[in-house]
């Protein structure tokens, strides 16, 4: 059975693209691919210029970094541990670790005095995606995967992680592969957005393009979008089917 | 509260027994630790190894434990008497409840997490030690907990083969059908084992905690166990001596053996003013030692040979005065004193019918041995097969019976003899049926058998601390002949009498 087939795409550095598909589309299988949690059955992933076959599983993985669908935050450790995970595996000494933990909580809006030493239980779940995104940033990767970043968050959290996010980038210029089943927090955050339906890459194409697309399955993707600018301007869903 | 006198009287005892019985469980729980937990990763990271680890330790878990030292006993390097095979079958015994809760544990942790670890570059090995076994941890403390309790309950067998521990009072309660010593094991035992069940509760919701962040109160049934027993133990190490007005004469379990015991105890009570406690029927040889020992008795009757080989473990030596002086020496080392001997030797008695002996003028072995050609043999099944007993004999003596001996079972041997199915016997030298059958006794002249003289024996300070008591018992020295201990001992096996009425009339005489 194979979850993705003729998938050809390219990502462009410093670009945020987003793939939105519904859940089962094979999106999380093509982040697993890029760090070589799974090796294709046929076809190559090519990052930084090298197949992901030729590279060592582990290196790969510390020069990517990864935001998962459930956050994945070790219990365990305090959000500073949790956030020096990757540092501490490449070695880096605990100096310059201490003052790279305190520069990405500055960065994500958590201040280190009142939240580098707390467990993951202890914050918001809003919280504790900063966290994660500061994690996947630690060491500094060139490339960052994430996978339903913000989808298990209330609507305003969301909002305002989005616009976070966008400040983020901004400060940082990575390039980014979002996976997401929510078109609107593509359209939010991605440069350039592609459609998958069943394994197949339908369309790719800058957000307003991707808007503007007549492919019925692109459509079938932006229909929760729509109802929720009908029902903004004030029209009735019945009235939606004869809208011009 | 007897059970509480008991161990007031037994303190540095109670002490010691208690320190075996946790260095038993810690030991054990530590060895079962060190290697359940990387068999319980093994298990959970390669299934098919894995498997058949548990399988295995779980089939180990079914054996009754009696059985397992039954089992272990004859092994070389972890059998044999003592610390050494109790703590294997401890080990064994803990080792399931760790495996099972490594495994679980570590199968128990988020998939997510683990492939959060995946993703951010972790080794497998740097998972486990970072993510899977962190996040076990609680589950293995809680095996670990489990093992231990386990462990505080096996270990009171481990008194069995002779490891120590609270099981030695349990043990020496049965022996003795005496429930305050049994319930002054028990009672210990069960606040151990509570103790450490909930020392380790504690320790488990501690770690629980610090994974969660959070603090939690602790049960008062378990500071309540742990405080009882520290003060227990506490109690037991501060106390020292006990004043004694008391002496406690023991003895082994069959009629001889009592009716000795009951000769030390009327001949004391005749001549000190000492009240005595009769600790009579105690058991076996080891159960008798131990007893005196550790104090439990003052004193009982000892047969020379077998505290030489069966107590001490030296080889047999059949120099009657040498393995007197050794044993005295030996036992004048642990606070012993052996006393004079009583006068008989409980010995393998060589017996042929009174008739003969006096028809064909038979006073010793060598008489008899020109004989044998023309006669039968008779013998136990054991004697007949040891080397240190038939075969060694005829050996010695050059004994030819016409026929290979017919081995019989010991209660039927001696009317066996009376009755002409056989002619020579291998017997007990203070059977009551040597008389009661007039048969005669060959003397070993040649030295084959160790002596058996019957000798008491008394712990050291009992008798520093009451003179009297040490001149009652010299005043039996030599009073008893072969004879008369067979008298006794026929009066009591055959007539049924009272063994205290006995020693009253032997003692009036």
């Amino acid at each position: 059975m194979s979850v993705l087939r003729g998938l050809d795409l390219a990502v462009e550095p410093g670009e945020t693209l987003a793939l939105v598909g519904r859940s089962g589309a094979g999106k999380s299988t093509i982040l697993k691919a890029i760090n070589r949690l799974l090796i294709p059955d046929s076809g190559e992933v090519i990052v930084r210029g090298r197949p992901t076959a030729s590279w060592d599983p582990f290196e790969l993985r510390r020069s990517i970094g990864y935001v998962l669908q459930e956050v994945g935050l070790f219990p365990h450790l305090t959000v500073s541990d949790n956030i020096a995970i990757v540092p501490r595996l490449l070695g880096w000494d605990e100096g310059k670790i201490a003052s790279r933990v305190e520069e990405l909580l500055r960065l994500v809006d958590l201040p280190a005095g009142e939240y580098a030493a707390r467990r993951p239980h202890e914050l918001s779940g809003g919280q504790r995606q900063r966290v994660g995104v500061a994690r996947a940033l630690a060491a500094d990767p060139p490339i960052l995967l994430m996978d339903e970043p913000f989808g298990a968050l209330d609507p305003v959290t969301r909002a305002e992680l989005h616009r976070e996010f966008r400040r983020i980038q901004s400060a940082v210029r990575k390039t980014i592969l979002i996976v997401t089943h929510d078109m609107a927090e593509a359209m939010a955050l991605a440069t350039r957005i592609g459609v998958l339906a069943d394994g197949v890459l339908v369309a790719l194409d800058a957000p307003a393009a991707i808007a503007r697309s007549d492919d019925a399955r692109v459509r079938a993707m932006l229909e929760p979008l729509v109802e929720a600018t009908a029902a903004l301007r004030g029209d009735s869903p019945t009235d939606r089917g004869t809208q011009p | 509260m007897r059970v509480f006198e008991f161990l007031s009287t037994h303190r540095s005892e109670f002490a010691a027994l208690v320190t075996q019985h946790l260095f038993l469980v810690a030991i054990s729980t530590i060895v079962a630790v060190s290697l359940g937990v990387p068999l319980g990763i093994l298990a959970a990271r390669r299934p098919r190894l894995g498997a058949p680890v548990v399988w295995l330790v779980n089939a180990a878990q079914t054996i009754p434990s009696l059985a397992m030292f039954g089992f272990l006993l004859p092994l070389p390097l972890i059998g044999g008497l003592g610390a050494r095979l109790a703590i294997t079958v401890l080990i064994v015994y803990a080792l399931l409840p760790i495996v099972r809760t490594t495994v679980a544990g570590i199968k128990s942790v988020d998939p997510a997490l683990v492939e959060a670890g995946m993703a951010l570059g972790m080794t497998p090995r740097q998972l486990l030690r970072q993510v899977q076994l962190p996040l076990a941890l609680p589950s293995i403390v809680a095996g670990v907990r489990v093992a231990a309790v386990i462990g505080v309950g096996t270990a009171t067998i481990a008194a069995a083969v002779g490891a120590g521990g609270l099981g030695e009072y349990i043990f020496r309660g049965l022996s003795m059908v005496d429930p305050t010593v049994i319930l002054a094991g028990a009672i210990p035992a069960g606040l151990l084992a509570l103790a450490l069940d909930g020392g380790l509760t504690l320790a488990e919701r501690a770690v629980r905690g610090a994974l969660a962040g959070r603090r939690k109160s602790s049960g008062w049934v378990t500071i309540a166990a742990i405080g009882a027993l520290a003060a227990g133990v506490a109690w037991a190490f501060i106390g020292g001596t006990r004043s004694q007005t008391v002496v406690r004469v023991g003895s082994k379990n069959f009629t001889e053996q009592i009716i000795l015991g009951e000769l030390l105890a009327q001949t004391i009570e005749a001549r000190t003013p000492l009240r005595v406690d009769r600790r009579l029927n105690l058991g076996g040889t080891f159960i008798a030692d131990r007893a005196l020992r550790s104090g439990d008795i003052d004193v009982y009757v000892e047969y020379t040979g077998t505290a030489h080989t069966a107590i001490f473990k030296q080889p047999a030596d059949t120099d009657r005065e040498r393995v007197l002086l050794d044993v005295r020496t030996r036992y004048a080392a642990e606070g012993i004193t052996v006393l004079e001997p009583l006068g008989f030797e409980n010995t393998f008695a060589i017996l042929v019918r009174g008739e003969d002996a006096r028809r064909l003028n038979l006073r010793t072995i060598d008489d008899a041995a020109p004989h044998t050609p023309n006669w039968q043999g008779g013998f136990g099944y054991e004697f007949l097969q040891r080397e240190d007993g038939y075969p060694g004999l005829a050996r010695k003596y050059n004994l030819k019976f016409r026929a290979p001996p017919r081995a019989m079972d010991l209660s039927l041997i001696y009317r066996a003899l009376a009755e002409k199915q056989v002619d020579l016997i291998a017997g007990d030298a203070t059977s009551g049926l040597i008389e009661a059958y007039d048969l005669f006794m060959l003397e070993d002249n040649r030295r084959y058998f160790p002596p058996y003289d019957a000798v008491p024996v008394a712990r050291t300070t009992a008798l520093a601390a009451h003179p009297a008591f040490a001149e009652a018992i010299r005043s039996l020295a030599g009073r008893i002949s072969v004879a008369e201990m067979r008298r006794m001992n026929h009066a009591v096996d055959a007539q049924r009498r009272d063994p205290a009425q006995i020693v009253r009339e032997f003692l009036s005489r």
